[in-house]
């Protein structure tokens, strides 16, 4: 029997604002931006929502500040902070409140001027007593750990890893609103400065300022809303540590298990999934997803990424948008691959889009591949 | 009921750790259950949830699971090492190699422990493993 969140809510309405550079502008600025752009798409006003879903590097209590910046009154809030995964795990916690009849309107939200504000990463995250002592660059250094085991073991290389940030360039080219979009060859990327080896300065996400913003609602009522719904299928989260020290097997990530527990709720399997949008915070997050969210066998990550197979036209489209390595990138990046999923299955997505997609896979990455969530989403042929 | 030992009862298991290193001595709590060390310290066993713990020195020897060099520009001291070290006991610990180019650390090689007293907190490091001849 189908799980009963299965195909229980729906997304109507998407917003993006200020991707890239946004001067002069803070955070919640940027954030009520995309959820004025979100509600517009969806033809509701602010006073409809009722339910609010939040994550922030800026607000200790994010659900207040952004309820008082927006002057809601939610009924039922979550500020839920598993980075930037966060709002991909919010997907689940409103799909859950919409069906218990805690909220109507759900509203996922972010906004970050982090490129603009200096491109500091901001963080409210504890001291890392055991680690402190040797110096590790956050978050980079654990992502390099990571890329170098995966290489002993399987014999990954960084050419590899190089074509992934080559495809999801190429990605970006068919974007107008992507960041980066200037040529990238393979050479490029090895090429450039190496910050913590393996990992190369090209291998790393962008810094940009954005926001983003998703309004769900109860499936029932999905369609009295202008846009065609998109449905969301199944969901699964996982996390098996906090610091990189922790993780079992710097080779498979927790997303294993998000994975599994999303498409058994969806009832879809890999060969059903038309587009996939994972969080790329470095070129090796890619290879450890598709492996883990398995699309290709454990160590074949490599072959799989190289030669264009994920690059438009190749045999799977992934990240989409261009990612966090060539779209947008501030700081919690969840939202975003969110989005671009909605928009591949309405088909908005113009150039870049994916022929046909009716079933898009999001995964949602956070901490230091230490939180991971799945959620499947589905155009109603599917439902 | 959970039970403690004497010995996490008198303080918590980060000062009897640190304690120990100022001693020169790289302990860690054990399990009584399981028999399994963990890292890093904690009052339960991760392995296995018991409470009851003892403190045992480890021998100090180790393997590089991991390795990066974060390349710090050479007016703010140069390249340095970032490791991530399987001890023998099992645990796996964050750490760095010294005695060699943090570029020549690899994965796999032998490790032994020192405990770095330089500055204020002391903390644990590795150096090359010197093979009997
Ligand atoms: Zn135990």
């Amino acid at each position: 029997m189908a799980h009963n969140l299965r195909g229980s809510s729906a997304i109507v309405g998407v917003g993006l604002a200020g991707c890239g550079e946004a001067h002069g502008k803070m955070p919640l600025d940027i954030l009520a931006e995309a959820t004025h752009n979100a509600l517009d798409d969806a033809g509701l006003k602010l006073s409809d929502i009722d339910g609010l879903f939040t994550g922030s590097s800026y607000h200790f209590m994010p659900t207040l500040s952004t309820a008082e910046y927006l002057g809601i009154k939610p009924r039922f809030s979550d500020g839920s902070m598993v980075g930037g995964s966060s709002f991909v795990a919010h997907t689940l916690n409103a799909a859950m409140a919409l069906k218990t009849g805690l909220c109507d309107v759900a509203l996922i939200c972010y906004g970050s001027n982090q490129r603009t504000a200096g491109g500091k990463l901001a963080t409210m995250s504890e001291q890392q007593i055991y680690e402190a002592p040797y110096k590790p660059r956050y978050p980079i250094s654990s992502y390099a750990l990571a890329a170098a085991r995966h290489m002993y073991q399987y014999g990954t290389t960084r050419e590899q890893l190089a074509d992934i940030a080559v495809a999801a360039r190429q990605w970006a080219q068919l974007n107008p609103a992507a960041f980066a979009r200037k040529d990238l060859t393979r050479e490029d990327v090895l090429n450039s400065r190496m910050i913590s080896d393996p990992l190369s300065l090209l291998d790393c996400c962008l810094v940009t300022d954005g926001g983003g913003a998703v309004i769900m609602v109860s499936s029932e009522r999905a369609k009295d809303f202008p846009n065609k719904p998109v449905y969301l299928l199944g969901t699964g989260a996982a996390h098996w540590h906090r610091q990189i020290t922790q993780m079992p097997d710097l080779t498979v990530t927790a997303a294993k298990e998000s994975g599994e527990r999303a498409f058994k709720m969806a009832g879809v399997t890999q060969n059903d999934i038309d587009v996939v949008e994972v969080y790329d915070a470095f070129t090796i997050n890619t290879l450890l997803f598709l492996e883990d969210l398995g699309f290709c066998a454990k160590g074949e990550g490599g072959p799989f990424v190289s030669n264009g197979n994920i690059a438009p036209g190749g045999s799977l489209p992934v990240n989409t948008n261009g990612g966090g390595l060539s779209c947008v990138h501030p700081g919690m990046y969840g939202i975003f691959i969110l989005i671009e999923a909605i928009q591949q299955l309405r088909g908005d997505c113009g150039a870049r889009q994916v022929n046909n997609a009716e079933v898009a896979l999001v995964h949602g990455n956070g901490g230091v591949l230490s939180s991971q969530v799945t959620s499947i989403f589905g155009t109603e042929e599917v439902l | 009921m959970t039970k403690h030992s004497d010995q996490t009862n008198k303080s918590g298991p980060d000062m009897i750790y640190r304690s120990f290193l100022d001693r020169q001595i790289f302990a860690l709590p054990k399990c009584t259950k399981c028999n399994q060390f963990h890292f890093f310290p904690r009052v339960v066993c991760p392995h296995c949830g018991e409470f009851e713990l003892e403190w045992l020195a480890v021998s100090g020897k180790g393997q590089v699971y991991s390795t990066t060099t974060i390349r710090r520009k050479p007016e703010r001291g140069g390249p340095y090492n970032v490791c991530l070290i399987t001890l023998e006991e099992g645990p796996r610990m964050m750490s760095r190699i010294e005695g060699i180019d943090a570029e020549s650390v690899k994965i796999g090689d032998k490790v032994t422990a020192c405990i770095n007293n330089d500055s204020e907190e002391s903390f644990v490091v590795f150096t090359p493993t010197k093979e009997a001849n």
